[in-house]
């Protein structure tokens, strides 16, 4: 399996406060991999890291095999067009229908005839679940579930290799939740995609994600699948699987 | 670093016979690359029909939405034209790639937006809407209004009710925060004014005279006109604005929940503060306009200051000062309830914060310059 993120020893400080102390891990192509960890650990800014929003102060991340560190201004542009990204609360340009915020990378970036897009934004619009009519209402007009998948429509407009989401599931009843996981995971099957979520939702750690990592004490405290992290007795796991929630899903899940 | 090497696409099409064609597609069908490629494709697909087609796509690289999707609107198109077509040599991604956007791919018929309605039609309409939208938004100002004064009575009869923290800092900010830039602004029409009355009176040798012209004009119009123009666009875009997002983080749904009136607790104090503020700056604009002329005329045409003093003395009567300042407190009620008033009518998204900041400072100084239209006419008719 070939790898297709690759962070190592990254430190990461604002001003005193310091986030990552040598974060490493690996992500592997096809997979769904999950960033966890309590609030303030971190798994935002390792996230925005990654997608050149944020540089860390020291060490290496690569990829779909770009030096992050190290990226000219022109394979930046080319990146960022090889992954989709779904922010925490959406982030729809407000000005734009849903519709022309799905449309919006194609019309920059390509110079496709407006009937291919107009088709293509259908077909995502239809992909993600979204009811027709959806396709011209503004954002403000949405539901917190219609945003989450209008987002996720943006961010595979372009069809991205990689797509990031932060916090896929949060804000959306458990009903929305799981089906939002059942089409993250569908869409990984038939796109053939590598999804990268940050999550603390733990229904979405025992359903849909291959891998996983856990930040805490600004490290990787356990990487790798669901078994192989609940052999790991690191206090921040057994608090994080074994603590009143946890006890509850392992035992009737698995 | 491994980077895919991308070809660009093509598409081969050769008629074997009357009956009969070949196309073959070539490279990476990859949105960013498929520009060229629809013109080629159209001029192919008009030239075929009843024709049996096969399509060789085993030379795609990668294909992605948009390439297929040319694909299947060719497919579409050739069908219609009463060709058969039959794709040779797909990998197995061309075929789940299709399938998936066959099975997303709902009927366009169905979507045809409804007939659109004549220009006339929509004009009248779009007319109708808008009158209907000024009466509501009428109607709901004047509500804001009676419900701010209703708040306004309770607070008298309770006056613990007053937030008067709330009120000192509002005052810091629209007033004792304005200082410098009313400061400059005044001294500017001071020194305006005098330019252009000294130049004419000289004319005439009548230089004394520019104390009467500077001083009557700036008390009783220019200082307050200029000082509620600047405060207009300074606090009451800022009042606007600050609302505007309260509202949307629904911090002013929390503070109703709470039982936290937003009159009592944001809109009174701002008005008070305002009402307070307003005054003051006119009296120091005052000063300084007068200053900022004093210094012309002495320069240009050599009245000394203790002259200008004097004639000031003895020809501003005390009645223009107060009329100035007089106007201060209705000016600043106009601007606090128009900015309050648009704050609170910031809908769901942030673009809307822009558009009722700018209606708010436009409506405040045009209610600013009304106000003092009907103040002069009053007063010129009482005779004061």
């Amino acid at each position: 399996m070939s790898v297709i993120i690759k962070a190592r020893n990254i430190v990461t400080r604002f001003g005193d406060n310091v986030v990552h102390d040598g974060v490493s891990l690996t992500v592997n192509t096809g997979e769904i991999y999950g960033l966890l960890g309590g609030s303030g650990s971190g798994k935002s800014t390792l996230l925005r890291e990654f997608i050149l929003l944020l540089r860390p102060q020291a060490g290496s991340i690569t990829v779909l095999g770009y030096d992050v560190m190290a990226l000219n201004p022109f394979q930046a542009e080319q990146l960022r067009r090889r992954w989709g990204i779904l922010f925490q609360s959406g982030a729809l340009y407000s000005s734009l229908t849903v519709a022309e915020n799905i449309a919006v990378m194609l019309q920059e970036y390509t110079n496709l005839s407006s009937d291919v897009i107009a088709d293509i934004v259908n077909i995502k619009l239809n992909m993600v679940g979204l009811p027709k009519h959806a396709a011209d209402l503004y954002p403000a007009e949405l539901s917190g579930g219609m945003i989450k998948r209008a987002g996720l429509a943006r961010a595979l407009a372009m069809d991205p290799e990689l797509l990031f989401l932060d916090e896929p599931t949060s804000g959306l009843d458990p009903v929305s939740a799981e089906g939002f996981d059942q089409l993250i995971m569908e869409l990984r099957d038939i796109l053939g995609l590598t999804v990268v979520m940050v999550t603390h939702d733990l229904d979405s750690i025992w359903t849909i994600v291959d891998r996983f990592a856990v930040l805490g004490d600004k490290k990787v405290v356990a990487e790798g699948d669901l078994d192989t992290v609940m052999q790991n007795s690191h206090p921040i796991i057994d608090a994080f699987f074994k603590g009143e929630r946890g006890r509850i899903r392992s035992r009737h899940g698995n | 670093m491994t980077e895919t090497r991308t070809l660009l696409p093509h598409l081969a099409c050769t008629k074997t016979s009357s009956e009969t064609a070949v196309w073959t597609s070539r490279g990476d069908w990859h949105a960013d690359l498929l520009g060229e490629l629809k013109p080629l494709l159209q001029k192919c697909i008009r030239s075929l029909h009843n024709v049996t087609l096969q399509w060789d796509v085993s030379e795609i690289g990668r294909i992605d939405t948009a390439g297929m999707l040319l694909h299947i609107q060719a497919l579409e198109q050739l069908k219609k034209q009463g060709c058969t077509v039959e794709f040779r040599g797909q990998s197995q991604d061309f075929v789940r790639l299709y399938d998936l956007l066959q099975k997303h791919r709902t009927v366009e018929a169905a979507s045809e937006s409804p007939a659109q309605p004549s220009a006339i039609v929509s004009v009248l309409d779009d007319i109708g809407k808008r009158c209907v939208g000024v009466w509501y938004t009428l109607a709901n100002f004047l509500a804001f209004i009676g419900e701010s004064f209703i708040h306004f009575l309770y607070s008298l009869r309770h006056p613990s009710a007053f937030r008067i923290k709330a009120i000192i800092k509002n005052i810091d900010d629209a007033g004792f925060k304005a200082l410098p830039i009313i400061a400059l602004t005044s001294f500017l029409i001071g020194v305006v004014i005098a330019y252009q009355g000294a130049v004419q009176l000289e004319k005439f040798g009548a230089n004394i005279f520019i104390v009467d012209m500077i001083g009557i004009s700036i008390t009783r119009e220019l200082a307050p006109l200029i000082t509620a123009i600047v405060v207009a666009g300074r606090t009451g875009s800022s009042y606007t604005a600050q609302l505007g997002v309260m509202k949307l983080t629904e911090e002013i749904d929390a503070m109703r929940t709470m039982g936290f009136e937003p009159h009592r607790f944001l809109v009174l104090p701002r008005m008070i503060a305002l009402m307070l503020a307003l005054p003051l700056l006119i009296f120091f604009a005052d000063i300084i306009g007068i200053a900022g002329g004093m210094l012309i005329s002495n320069l240009h045409l050599n009245l000394s200051f203790n002259e200008f003093l004097h004639r000031l003395q003895n020809v501003l009567a005390v009645k223009h000062v107060w009329i100035g300042i007089g106007k201060g407190p209705f000016f600043a009620w106009l601007i606090a309830v128009v900015g309050c008033f648009n704050g609170f009518q910031v809908a769901r998204d942030t673009e809307s914060i822009g558009r009722y900041t700018t209606i708010s400072v436009v409506n405040a100084i045009f209610l600013v310059i009304a106000c003092d239209a009907v103040f002069s006419v009053i007063l010129t008719e009482l005779g004061i």
